[in-house]
C-alpha cells in the first residue's frame, strides 16, 4: 500500500460512510424511538422485540439483503449502485436503525412519565414535549450518537459484500486491514487497527466537546 | 428424558470404540496443511483428503487463507506443510529457512473469463499478454484481486511492464478479495477476470461469465508442497508432513486427481507434473 495518499484517502471514505450511515441512521432512528418511548399503545412490546431482534442482525446477512436487492438483475439494479459508498451507507443504515430507534425508546421511556406530566402542566403542544424529551436527554443521545458511528466505522461484513473493497473507490479501513491480513502482513494490519481505533478516539473527543459546549 | 440420554451414550460409547478400531494411530496424528482459498474452493483437498486420512490414520487440518497468509501462517510456526502456487514466494519461503524443499506435483492453467459479448475481441489470441493488451486499448472492465495472492502474482506477470494503474485506468479495478467474490464483482460489472479454472467451474452457474481465453503457454499455474522446516520451527510435525507429501505425489493420489473433475465439468481441474 502506497502509504500516504492512499491510506489519507481511505480514511477519507471510511469517515464519509460512517458519518451518512451515522446521521442517516439518527434521523430515522432517533424521532421512531422517541414516538415509540413516549407513548403507550397496543403492540409496543412486539416493537422492542422486533428491534431488539434486529439490533443482532448480522452485518453479513444485512450485506446479503442489500445486495441482493442492487444486483444487476435485482428490483433496484437498474440505479447501478451495486460497489459504491452510497450502498456502503444503506446497508450500514439497515444494520444501525434498529440499534438507535432500540436505545433512544429505552432512554425516553425512563424520562418520559415525569417530563410529560410537566409539560402537560405547562400546556406544551406533542412536538413541542418531543423536542423537550431529546434536549433533556443530550448525554444520552450523544451516547446513542457514537454507539452509531462506532458501529458504522468498525464493521466489515457488510460493506465489503456490498462495496467490493475496490481501490481508490470503497476500500475503507476495515476492509483495507482484512485484505492486509489476507496478504499475511500481520503487522500492517495491526497498525491500521490501530490508526482506526485513534480515528474513533478523536471523533469521541469532538462528540462530547460539542456537548459540553452545548451546555455551558 | 432418561430413554434419550441413554441412547446418546451408547451412540456415544459405540463411536470411541469405532475409533479405537482403527488399525495404526500415528504418534502425532494431526497434521497442519495452510493452503490457499483456490485450492481449498475447488474442493479438490475435502475429496482427496479422506482417502489418505482413511488409510493412515492421520487427520489433516486444513486452513485455507491468501497465499500471503497461508505462507506467513506457516512462518509463525502454525502448519506442517504448505500446498501453494507462487513460485517466488515458494522460493523465498526455502530459501529463508522456513522451508525444506519445493516440491512442484501438479499444474492447470488459468483462464480469462468475460462477458459473452467479449467486448474487447479477447477471443482466439495468442497469449493471456495478447489477450491482456486488446483489453488494455479497449479500455473494458477488469476486475484484478490486488491481494498479492498467486492468481494476482500471475495476472500482473502476464501485464509485465504494462500493469494498470488502478487510480488513474477506472476500467481497471482492483478488488482485494478473494477468487468467488472478484468472478461475482467482474459478472456484475460484465468485467473481465483472471482466475483458475476450477474455481470458475464451481461458480458457472451463478455467473454471466465465460471462458473467453484458455491454455495460453503464460497461463500455467504450478502447485507446490512444502515440508516446514523443523530445525527453523518449533512443534512441526515431520513425519506427518512427510507421509502425507508421500502420499501425494504417489500412484494412488495421481490417479484420484486425474479423475477429478472429469464426472461433473467433463475435463480433469489438475494434472499431475510427469517426473
Amino acid at each position: 500500500m502506497n502509504m500516504d495518499s492512499e491510506l489519507l484517502q481511505i480514511i477519507g471514505v471510511t469517515l464519509r460512510m460512517s458519518f451518512f450511515s451515522t446521521v442517516i441512521s439518527c434521523l430515522i432512528g432517533m424521532p421512531l424511538g422517541v414516538l415509540i418511548g413516549k407513548s403507550v399503545f397496543k403492540g409496543k412490546r412486539t416493537i422492542k422485540k422486533l428491534t431488539g431482534t434486529l439490533m443482532g442482525l448480522p452485518p453479513v446477512v444485512a450485506g446479503l439483503i442489500v445486495y441482493m436487492l442492487f444486483t444487476k438483475y435485482g428490483p433496484f439494479g437498474s440505479f447501478g449502485l451495486l460497489f459504491t459508498v452510497e450502498v456502503m451507507v444503506i446497508a450500514q443504515c439497515m444494520l444501525i436503525i434498529p440499534v438507535v430507534i432500540n436505545l433512544t425508546e429505552s432512554m425516553t421511556e425512563i424520562n418520559a412519565k415525569k417530563l410529560i406530566e410537566t409539560a402537560k402542566g405547562l400546556n406544551f403542544s406533542k412536538l413541542k414535549t418531543s423536542l423537550l424529551l431529546l434536549s433533556e436527554n443530550k448525554q444520552s443521545l450523544l451516547s446513542v450518537v457514537l454507539t452509531a458511528f462506532g458501529r458504522s466505522i468498525a464493521e466489515v461484513g457488510a460493506v465489503s459484500l456490498v462495496g467490493g473493497n475496490i481501490q481508490w473507490k470503497t476500500r475503507v479501513m476495515t476492509t483495507a486491514i482484512m485484505l492486509e491480513t489476507n496478504k499475511g502482513n500481520f503487522s500492517f494490519a495491526l497498525a491500521l487497527g490501530i490508526i482506526l481505533l485513534l480515528i474513533s478516539f478523536v471523533v469521541n473527543i469532538l462528540a462530547s466537546a460539542l456537548v459540553r459546549e452545548d451546555e455551558e | 428424558m432418561k430413554k434419550l440420554l441413554a441412547i446418546l451414550l451408547s451412540v456415544v460409547m459405540l463411536l470411541s470404540f469405532a475409533a479405537c478400531a482403527k488399525e495404526k494411530t500415528p504418534e502425532n496424528p494431526v497434521i497442519r496443511m495452510s493452503t490457499t482459498t483456490s485450492v481449498n474452493d475447488s474442493g479438490l483437498l475435502s475429496y482427496l483428503l479422506p482417502y489418505f486420512e482413511d488409510a493412515t490414520g492421520y487427520t489433516v487440518e486444513v486452513q485455507s487463507a491468501g497465499t500471503g497468509a497461508a505462507i506467513q501462517k506457516a512462518k509463525d510456526g502454525n502448519a506442517d506443510l504448505i500446498l501453494v502456487h507462487s513460485k517466488a514466494s515458494e522460493e523465498e519461503f526455502v530459501s529463508e529457512g522456513y522451508g525444506v524443499e519445493r516440491i512442484p506435483f501438479m499444474y492447470n492453467y488459468f483462464v480469462v473469463v468475460g462477458p459473452k459479448s467479449d467486448p474487447a475481441g479477447v477471443k482466439g489470441s495468442e497469449s493471456a499478454a495478447a489477450a491482456f493488451a486488446k483489453i488494455a486499448d479497449a479500455k473494458a472492465n477488469f476486475v484484478s484481486r490486488g491481494d498479492d495472492s498467486g492468481t494476482h502474482k500471475a495476472e500482473l506477470k502476464i501485464w509485465g511492464d504494462n500493469v494498470p494503474d488502478s487510480k488513474s485506468d477506472s476500467w481497471y479495478i482492483s478488488a482485494g478479495q478473494g477468487m468467488g467474490a472478484c468472478l461475482t464483482m467482474a459478472s456484475e460489472k460484465g468485467a473481465y477476470c483472471l482466475t483458475d479454472k476450477a474455481t470458475f467451474l464451481a461458480n458457472a452457474n451463478s455467473l454471466e461469465l465465460e471462458i473467453v481465453l484458455s491454455e495460453g503457454e503464460d497461463m500455467k499455474n504450478t502447485y507446490s508442497l512444502i515440508e516446514c522446516n523443523p530445525e527453523k520451527l518449533d512443534g512441526v510435525n515431520t513425519e506427518g508432513a512427510r507421509a502425507l507429501i508421500e502420499w501425494m505425489t504417489g500412484k494412488e493420489c495421481s490417479e484420484l486427481i486425474a479423475k477429478y473433475g472429469e464426472e461433473q465439468y467433463g475435463s480433469a481441474l489438475f494434472y499431475l507434473i510427469e517426473e
